[in-house]
């Protein structure tokens, strides 16, 4: 009883605790908001590349390889057919992208990686199609370019394009080549770059005003250009001059752009994040990619931007650019003249819920033997890796060094409690004079200790999660004060903070901090203990 | 030694042989409380060896007020603890009631000092984190655990505020050591010591630290509960006003039982 009480009482008249309380309190919120944070990015970027990256691909290592992808995904049907929920076939090489800028007016040029897919089944194999900016496309892509509506219910001030931008853009270039004196010698910075400012201020009655309008003046609807099991028929006529391509009414073969290839994002006078868009859907890009001659020739093309690709990971953003598969091959030359067998460079699979990955890869790698095929056949996993090699590590070390702020605040309960035990000398002097057992006196000061632990860890669980539960919000209030940006949108492409709070974790970390706090005041328990009453009693 | 103090002594200074008939007739067949025959202590400091105690012996009687005198340095708080089992004696025998107490294990010592013997001292030793009354039911927290203390905490505390009313502090249960004066906190002190309604009280210099009419009270006190409540008491004191108004006066000197006297 008279352990319980002085624990107590030593609990709350000592200043002296209240720091080390203070120190257990810090430590513990700063392991669970670390922690929180940790497993909310580590999460997300699971996710992110997850979504991007299909459960198993299979890659040839040849830019032309894998011919016949029916028969493989025949052979591969049979051989783990039970756990495959979707298969799609595709195309991956490196190209160069060249479009024109419509700030600067000038020409860009870029490498990135084209991808053909088969837009029937590749959303299956991945979380690609939600990834899409126009909300159509999301439901299912059909590499046809749609009149506005981009960005809806992802991004809020997405500038006009489509069809609603490509006429604009159309008429406009017309009237520049109907004015040849003018634009003759004209330095590319001087064209004005873009009849249409980025971001339309003036609201959707303004938008709707100018497609209106144009409507008026252009004949001919926009919409069908043709069937795209004929893929490239409206601009076959390119060959042929007498048949005009008329830009405001027809499309070139559709190319879904990584956001960051066309844009960058910034910040505007105000300090406000903003992205500027070089290209937009309803602009036309060349592309520049290796056909499989030996030696390649470069092969141009051109395409119509008919979406952008914003998956929020950089390095996909800035480099992956999708076109129709069957265009690709047909580019590429692809095709096998004399079967008509057409090859693929790579073919991904996605597995049921609960599939061991493992296990697949191996089968598949057992019944393609890298000697005779020489395919690369990788798990997700196995593909990023060294980057989730990174972030486990940086886990790890940011655990362990956290958990050294909770080892320093233990070592401050233990210098904290050998002031207390001094100090309370004469106290325990007293308690063995009235009869208090050795052991009654060494409880009081675990008590103490375990009081204080608890104390300390139960408040700092309490603000952890508080400030995980408004870490954005306090973010933010950082910002206002500081000025510094906290979280950096442009550098991470998250616009929040993201947080996981796993109980376990919380629950470790709690009894951890309070284990440290026991352990620290056993020495000075003990110390107490130890005593001898007529010193304690002397002791002034 | 002070020779003043052997002045006022000597002329009562009988030898030991017939000790017991010069006692107050009301102990006469008292049985003895606590007895210790040749008490010896000595202190290390680094390595010399200082001797404190060099055999003394006494004898408490039932219901007795016996004072123990001597300079300073005389081992006399220092005899008063090994009494009380805080220290082992290098040798010699104390018995309380019959039974030897200077070599028992320190659980059973911890029951002894817990429930037999009270003490109180010079510096009052309250715990300051604690009221009065809570200072005064110390001793059965200790003896008790949670439950058996919850179960009996109307009981202990009706006690411990009789206690304080006794010593007539029933209007400071709720004060701490520190706002009150020396006076009321040994009167804490002393009520503490009667909570477990020990056989032997061990009083050292209780009135050392107090003013003379702080030091009267507290007195008062204690030959009220030698007298009305029959509480055996040995107290260690240099004031010799006070040993004077003891039933015995045990003088040390040097180690040794100088010379022992009887109240007149």
């Amino acid at each position: 009883m008279y352990k319980l009480l002085l624990s107590w009482r030593y609990l709350k008249s000592r200043y002296i605790a209240l720091a080390s309380i203070v120190s257990v309190t810090l430590g513990v919120a700063t392991l669970i908001v670390v922690n929180s944070v940790m497993a909310g990015f580590s999460d997300e970027m699971h996710k992110r590349l997850h979504g991007i990256l299909s459960d198993i691909v299979i890659r040839s290592h040849d830019l032309n390889g894998l011919p016949d992808p029916e028969w493989h995904m025949d052979e591969i049907h049979q051989l783990a057919g039970d756990d495959i929920e979707a298969m799609t076939a595709a195309i991956q090489i490196p190209a160069m992208i060249n479009f024109r800028d419509n700030i600067q007016g000038q020409w860009i040029t870029q490498p990135i990686t084209l991808i053909g897919i088969d837009h029937q089944t590749y959303s299956g194999v991945s979380d690609f199609s939600e990834y899409l900016l126009h909300p159509d496309n999301r439901e299912q892509l059909d590499f046809l370019l749609k009149e506005n509506d981009y960005g809806r219910g992802k991004k809020d001030r997405f500038p006009v394009s489509g069809w609603a931008r490509r006429r604009v853009s159309a008429e406009w270039e017309q009237n520049a080549v109907e004015a040849p004196s003018d634009s003759e010698g004209i330095d590319a910075a001087d064209i004005p770059s873009s009849p249409f400012p980025l971001i339309d201020d003036s609201g959707v009655e303004g938008q709707g005003a100018t497609i209106a309008g144009l409507d008026g003046q252009i004949s001919g609807a926009p919409g069908s250009t043709g069937d795209l099991d004929v893929p490239g028929v409206p601009f076959q006529s390119s060959n042929e001059p007498e048949i005009v391509f008329d830009p405001s009414s027809e499309q070139h073969t559709g190319i879904v752009l990584g956001i960051s290839i066309c844009s960058v994002r910034g910040r505007d006078a105000d300090g406000e994040v903003m992205d500027y868009y070089f290209a937009l859907p309803g602009d036309d890009v060349k592309v520049t990619f290796p056909n499989t001659g030996q030696p390649p020739k470069a092969v141009s093309d051109s395409f119509t931007i008919v979406d952008l690709y914003e998956s929020e990971m950089s390095e996909y953003d800035s480099s992956f650019a999708f076109v129709p598969l069957a265009k690709l091959q047909d580019l590429r030359g692809m095709v096998d003249v004399q079967s008509g067998v057409k090859s693929v460079s790579t073919i991904q699979l996605k597995l049921k819920e609960g599939a061991d990955l493992n296990a697949v890869r191996d089968k598949l790698q057992a019944r393609f033997p890298i000697q005779q095929f020489g395919y690369q056949i990788q798990t997700w996993r196995d593909m990023q890796g060294p980057l989730l090699a990174a972030v486990q590590l940086e886990t790890t070390i940011l655990n362990i060094l956290l958990f050294l702020i909770i080892a320093v605040a233990g070592f401050g309960i233990l210098a904290t409690f050998f002031m207390i035990v001094v100090e309370k000398t004469r106290d325990v002097g007293i308690l063995k004079s009235l009869g208090a057992p050795s052991s009654g006196v060494m409880s009081i000061f675990l008590g103490y200790g375990l009081s204080l632990g608890t104390v300390g860890s139960g408040v700092g669980l309490v603000l952890g999660l508080l400030f995980v539960d408004h870490i954005n919000t306090i973010a933010g209030w950082i910002e206002q004060v500081t000025g510094q940006e906290v979280f950096d949108p442009t550098v991470y492409y998250f616009n929040q903070i993201p947080v996981i709070v796993n109980p376990l974790t919380c629950v470790w970390v709690v009894i951890g901090a309070i284990a440290i706090a026991v352990i620290a005041s056993i020495l000075p328990a003990r110390k107490a203990a130890k005593l001898h009453p007529v010193e304690a009693l002397r002791y002034e | 030694m002070s020779s003043a103090y052997e002045l006022a002594i000597e002329h009562q200074a009988v030898s030991s042989t017939d000790q017991k008939n010069q006692l107050h007739p009301r102990l006469l067949k008292s049985p003895v409380v606590l007895k210790a025959t040749g008490v010896t202590k000595s202190y290390r400091k680094g390595k010399v060896e200082v001797p404190v105690l060099n055999g003394v012996d006494i004898e408490v009687l039932e219901g007795e007020f016996q004072a123990i005198v001597g300079a300073s340095g005389s081992g006399k708080s220092t005899f008063l603890h090994l009494l009380a089992t805080l220290d082992k004696p290098d040798d010699g025998e104390i018995y309380f009631e019959d039974n030897r107490i200077d070599n028992l294990p320190a659980a059973s010592r911890d029951i002894l000092r817990n429930r037999y013997i009270g003490m109180i001292f010079q510096f009052y030793h309250l715990l300051p984190e604690l009221t009065a009354l809570e200072n005064v039911l110390m001793p059965v927290m200790i003896h008790h655990g949670f439950m058996s203390y919850m179960l009996q905490r109307r009981k202990f505390r009706k006690r411990a505020k009789e206690l304080l009313d006794l010593v007539g502090l029933s209007h400071r249960l709720k004060h701490r050591p520190r706002e009150m004066s020396g006076g009321e906190m040994q009167r804490v002190a002393i009520a503490r010591s009667l909570m477990a309604n020990p056989r032997l009280l061990l009083a050292d210099e209780p009135t050392g630290n107090l003013d003379r009419a702080a030091g009267e009270e507290i007195m008062e006190i204690i030959h009220e509960l030698n007298s009305a409540y029959d509480v055996t008491i040995v107290m260690v004191t240099h004031d010799l006003s006070i040993a004077a108004q003891a039933d015995r006066t045990v003088r040390l000197a040097e180690g040794r039982v100088e010379s022992v006297s009887f109240q007149s």
